[in-house]
């Protein structure tokens, strides 16, 4: 039976440089709870290290949660990929850590902390996961799919890291499955601002890196679970799926 | 000054699009971000990049920029290459990096917009 989920699958954890050390897992999941969200996808830069342990507190506090990473290309574009299979993601993981080079320093960029599914720090990652692949976006979204995976351009409106602002407009053939708004334009709003999205589906998550960001933004979708497959579905139109927002 | 002269003087390799040179160049404008290029580029100047994605293509015809010139011995991608010699863009590059490129354009008289 079909089902309403929202959706909000761009969430950083505490991994991330960026992200506050308050992004555990077990504490996303519950302001994710609070929040009302249903589905959360968690999308780190250029890992997915503490996916398992978010999967394992979703479980426990019954909320589904997607695994996911934001790849950083060659051209500087964030990309999200999502995946059903923790096995495809860390396909996708092996792949980025193959092309990516350069150690971190947490003074300068921040902590990079891998948690359990309690909070509890139980490493540090020494990789630069601020910095950039060497794989083409092409290759990126092309190696997504072949895993299985859903491709989404990451925060196409705004000023950096975006596929607007480092490629201008989506590149031709590219078979990028929908663009992302952030929280600084609806988005009714991207679509009037932004012609390029023409022709595109358009979603909407957060992005966040603090608690409180957490579903400030997200899209809706109707579908029998909330999965990737699903998602899809609801993206494409199939089998009476689809976005409500 | 032609596209031709500047690359022959800055000692520029052509690597697609070199029956499109005879075109007068009107300055030049750097950036790896491809939004600023169609924003702030102005006709006919040559535009300075790191990047090699078939994009670069296409915003450099809807600027109608006279040349991309490629730094630190950068090669496009088969698909940019293809891209270019349809729609007659030439594509320059150099060993050099972009500062020194630069340097070298503009001393010879190609100038920013400001
Ligand atoms: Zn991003
Ligand atoms: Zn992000």
């Amino acid at each position: 039976m079909l089902a309403t989920f929202h959706a909000d699958l761009h969430l950083h954890t505490c991994l991330s440089p960026c992200a506050e050390e308050e992004m555990g897992p077990l504490a996303i999941v519950r302001q994710a709870k609070k929040k009302g969200l249903d589905v959360i996808g968690i999308c780190d830069h250029n890992s997915a290290g503490n996916v398992a342990a978010v999967r394992q507190a979703g479980r426990r506090e019954g909320l589904a949660v997607i695994g996911g990473v934001e790849v950083c290309s060659e051209e500087e574009v964030h990309i999200l990929g999502l995946f059903d299979e923790q096995e495809s993601l860390l396909n996708m993981q092996r792949l980025i850590e193959e092309n990516l080079h350069g150690e971190n320093n947490p003074e300068l960029f921040g902590q990079q902390s891998l948690c359990d599914q309690n909070d509890a720090v139980v490493a540090r990652e020494t990789r630069l996961l601020i910095g950039a692949t060497e794989l083409s976006v092409d290759e990126v979204v092309e190696k997504i799919h072949q895993l299985g995976g859903l491709a989404v351009a990451s925060h196409v409106d705004r000023e950096s890291f975006s596929l607007f602002s480092q490629l201008g407009f989506v590149p031709r053939g590219l078979q990028i499955d929908a663009l992302e708004i952030s929280p600084l334009h609806s988005v009714a709003e991207a679509g009037d601002s932004f012609p390029q999205t023409k022709g595109y589906r358009l979603v909407s998550f957060s992005d966040a890196h603090r608690l409180e960001e957490i579903g400030t933004t997200f899209t809706t979708f109707r579908g029998i679970s909330p999965s990737v497959k699903e998602f899809r579905k609801a993206l494409l139109g199939e089998d009476e799926r689809e976005i409500l927002n | 000054m032609t596209v031709k002269e500047m690359a022959e003087r800055a000692e520029l390799e052509v690597l697609v699009g070199a029956d499109g040179l005879d075109v007068e160049v009107t300055g030049g404008y750097a950036a790896d971000l491809i939004s600023t290029v169609m924003a702030n580029a102005k006709q006919d100047n040559v535009w300075v990049t790191w990047h090699l994605h078939p994009n670069i293509v296409a915003a450099a015809l809807i600027v109608k920029l006279s040349a991309i010139i490629l730094v630190s011995g950068r090669q496009p991608e088969q698909e940019t290459v293809q891209r270019a010699q349809q729609e007659g863009m030439p594509i320059l590059g150099s060993s050099l990096p972009a500062f020194e490129i630069i340097g070298r354009l503009h001393g010879m008289g190609i100038l920013g917009t400001v």
